[in-house]
C-alpha cells in the first residue's frame, strides 16, 4: 500500500468551538466550528461538495442526521451529505468517508463536522427494560460504569508494571499544564498531584480528577483533493496519510466497554490487541513506524489510559510508559510529547467531535501554530481513540 | 429460593456455575449464553449455527478489579443509602474473562491480579434476585467461604 509518494488528502482547514458547558444547541457549536475551518482554509462554503456529520445520539432526530443538519444550517448548497456513527471514533469514520470520496475522484472539497451537547454525570444507557442490550445489562446486572472499566485497566498497570496513583496523577498534572494556553480547552488550571489524590475516589484506584468529564464542543476539518489544493495554493497543507478504523480481530481477549465478558482465547492470544491493531494499520497505511512519530494525541478518558495508549501506539515497550512519564519524555519539550492540547483531561469528552479535535490539534502542531503549547519541529503526528462496540481509530498527519 | 436476576445465565444450586454456549462445529465457548439466540458463531473461520449449553469452570484468576464508590445510574438497582461494592474481572480456564461484583464483605484489598477467585451466588441488595459474584480465595477471609456457599 505504501508508495514513494503516499496517497493522502490535504487538510486545508481546521476549526473548533471551545469545549465547555454552554447550554446551547449542538448545531450552533457545529456551525461555528465549520465556519472556523472554512475560514482557516480560505475555502468558500459554496465550494464544499460533501458534508459529513458526526452523529450525536442524544440530540434528537437532528443529531441522527447530523450531516444534513449542518448542511442545512450552513445553507443548502447542493452538496452530497453523509452521517457517520462510530462511538468515540465517529469523527475519524467521518473523515474516512470524506477521504475515500476524495481519493475516488467523486468529490473535491469535503467538510467534516462533529458537535455534541452532553448531560452531566455518568453516561447512562437508554431508558426502559432492555434485556438484550449489553450496554443496559452491564448497569443492571453488575453496576459497571465507564470509570469502572478505566479503573480495571489502571489496576492492571499497578499490579503488573508497578504503576502508582501518583503516576496517574502526574499524567493529569502534565496535561493540565499543556492545556493552560489552549483557547479551546474547557479546563485551564494547573492541577497538582496533591489535588488529584485529594479528589474523591470514583473507582479505586482512580480519583475524580483522573477521569475525564463530558463536555459540549465542536470540531470541523476541511479536506481537499490534491488537484484542488494545487489550484488554490494549498500545496503546503498538512496531509492526512492514514485513517485507520479497523475492527478487532477474533478472539478479542481484552475486556471491552460495555461488555460483561471477552471472547474465549482458545488458548492463544491474538498477535495484536484491538488498540494495537488500530495503530499497526495506521502506520502501515502511512508507510511509517512509531519511530517516526513526533507528537501524539491519545484518548485519555482516564489518566492511566494515556499510559496504555503510549504502549498501544508502539511509542515504548509494554510496561514502560511510566518510566517515560517520570523522565518527562511525554511532556512538551520531551522526546515524545503526548496530548499537547491538554487532552481529554482539559477538554472533557464531546463524543462526535473528539476524534476531529485530535486532528485539529495535530494540524496546528504540524503547522507550528500551537501557540503556548507548540511541539518544536513536529512533522509527523498520530491520533488514537477507542469507542464502544469495536469502534476505534488512529489518524496519521504529516507535513 | 429467589429467582436469578437473569434467566439461564448461571445456576443457583450448590456449586453454582455460569452457563456458556459451545459451538458444535468449532467448539468455541461463549458467555453470556446469547449466541444461540443470535444464531451464528462469531469465529470468523466458522459457519456454525448450532450450540450446546455448557457449565463454565467455577474458578479462575483475577484479570483485574476495582470498586464503585459512586452510585451507578439506573438501571442499577441501588439500595438507599448506596452501598459501595467491589468488582472483579476473572479469567476462566476457558480463556473467557467475566465481570461480576465481588462477594459482599470483600473489597479491593482482598484482590490481586492473578489471584484465584470462585463463583458464588448472592441475593441482590434490592429485590433479592440472585446474582453471580466472585469470591476472592486465599485473601485471609477464607473463613467466610462456608457462609457464602450456604447462600
Amino acid at each position: 500500500m505504501s508508495t514513494a509518494h503516499p496517497r493522502g488528502v490535504a487538510v486545508a482547514g481546521v476549526g473548533m468551538h471551545p469545549w465547555g458547558k454552554w447550554g446551547r444547541s449542538f448545531v450552533q457549536y457545529g456551525v461555528h466550528a465549520a465556519r472556523q475551518a472554512l475560514g482557516d482554509a480560505g475555502v468558500p462554503w459554496t465550494d464544499v461538495d460533501l458534508v459529513v456529520g458526526g452523529e450525536t445520539v442524544r440530540n434528537g432526530y437532528a443529531g441522527y442526521v447530523a450531516g444534513s443538519t449542518f448542511a442545512q444550517a450552513l445553507g443548502w448548497n447542493g452538496a452530497r451529505i453523509a452521517t457517520s456513527y462510530a462511538a468515540c471514533a465517529t469523527g475519524a469514520q467521518a473523515l474516512d468517508t470524506a477521504r475515500a470520496r476524495i481519493l475516488a475522484g467523486l468529490c473535491e472539497v469535503a467538510l467534516v463536522v462533529g458537535a455534541d451537547t452532553t448531560p452531566k454525570g455518568f453516561l447512562a444507557p437508554n431508558a426502559g427494560e432492555r434485556w438484550d442490550d449489553p450496554d443496559w445489562l452491564r448497569f443492571r446486572l453488575v453496576g459497571m460504569t465507564n470509570p469502572a472499566y478505566f479503573a480495571m485497566y489502571a489496576r492492571r498497570r499497578m499490579d503488573l508494571y508497578g504503576a502508582t496513583p501518583e503516576d496517574f496523577a502526574q499524567v493529569k498534572v502534565k496535561n493540565s499544564r499543556h492545556g493552560l494556553a489552549n483557547p479551546n480547552a474547557r479546563y485551564r488550571k494547573q492541577v497538582s498531584v496533591a489535588d488529584v489524590l485529594a479528589s474523591a475516589v470514583v473507582s479505586d484506584p482512580l480519583h475524580l480528577l483522573d477521569i475525564c468529564a463530558t463536555s459540549d464542543g465542536a470540531a470541523a476539518v476541511v479536506l481537499v483533493s490534491d488537484d484542488y489544493a494545487r489550484r488554490h495554493g494549498l500545496d503546503e497543507a498538512v496531509r492526512m496519510s492514514a485513517v485507520s478504523t479497523v475492527t478487532p480481530t477474533f478472539p478479542n481477549t481484552v475486556l471491552d466497554m460495555p461488555l460483561l465478558s471477552t471472547d474465549a482465547s482458545g488458548g492463544h492470544e491474538p498477535a495484536h490487541t484491538f488498540k494495537e491493531s488500530l495503530a499497526v494499520a495506521a502506520y502501515e497505511e502511512a508507510g511509517i513506524g512509531p519511530e517516526d512519530v513526533d507528537v501524539a494525541e491519545v484518548y485519555d478518558l482516564s489518566t492511566a489510559l494515556e499510559l496504555d495508549w503510549i504502549e498501544d501506539l508502539g511509542l515504548c515497550k509494554r510496561g514502560e510508559a511510566e518510566s517515560l512519564l517520570r523522565a518527562g519524555e511525554t511532556t512538551i519539550g520531551g522526546r515524545m510529547p503526548v496530548n499537547p492540547s491538554g487532552g481529554l483531561a482539559c477538554f472533557g469528552e464531546a463524543v462526535p467531535a473528539q476524534a476531529l479535535a485530535q486532528v485539529c490539534e495535530l494540524t496546528w502542531q504540524l503547522r507550528g501554530q500551537a501557540e503556548g503549547r507548540q511541539v518544536e519541529g513536529a512533522r509527523v503526528g498520530i491520533t488514537a481513540n477507542q469507542g464502544l462496540f469495536g469502534h476505534g481509530s488512529a489518524v496519521v498527519l504529516v507535513r | 429460593m429467589s429467582a436469578p436476576a437473569i434467566e439461564g445465565w448461571f445456576t443457583t444450586g450448590p456449586d453454582p456455575t455460569l452457563t456458556g454456549e459451545r459451538c458444535t462445529t468449532c467448539t468455541t465457548v461463549y458467555f453470556p449464553p446469547t449466541i444461540a439466540a443470535a444464531g451464528f458463531c462469531r469465529n470468523p473461520a466458522c459457519g456454525g449455527e448450532e450450540f450446546e449449553r455448557v457449565p463454565l469452570s467455577r474458578r479462575g484468576r483475577v484479570w483485574s478489579y476495582t470498586d464503585a464508590q459512586y452510585q451507578p445510574p439506573p438501571p442499577y438497582p441501588a439500595p438507599e443509602p448506596f452501598e459501595p461494592f467491589a468488582l472483579a474481572a476473572v479469567e476462566l480456564p476457558e480463556g473467557i474473562v467475566v465481570l461480576g461484583q465481588v462477594a459482599r464483605g470483600f473489597g479491593v484489598a482482598d484482590l490481586r491480579v492473578g489471584a484465584e477467585a470462585e463463583l458464588v451466588v448472592e441475593p441482590e441488595a434490592v429485590g433479592g434476585a440472585l446474582m453471580w459474584k466472585w469470591l476472592p480465595l486465599g485473601s485471609g477471609h477464607v473463613t467466610e467461604l462456608g457462609e457464602e456457599a450456604d447462600q
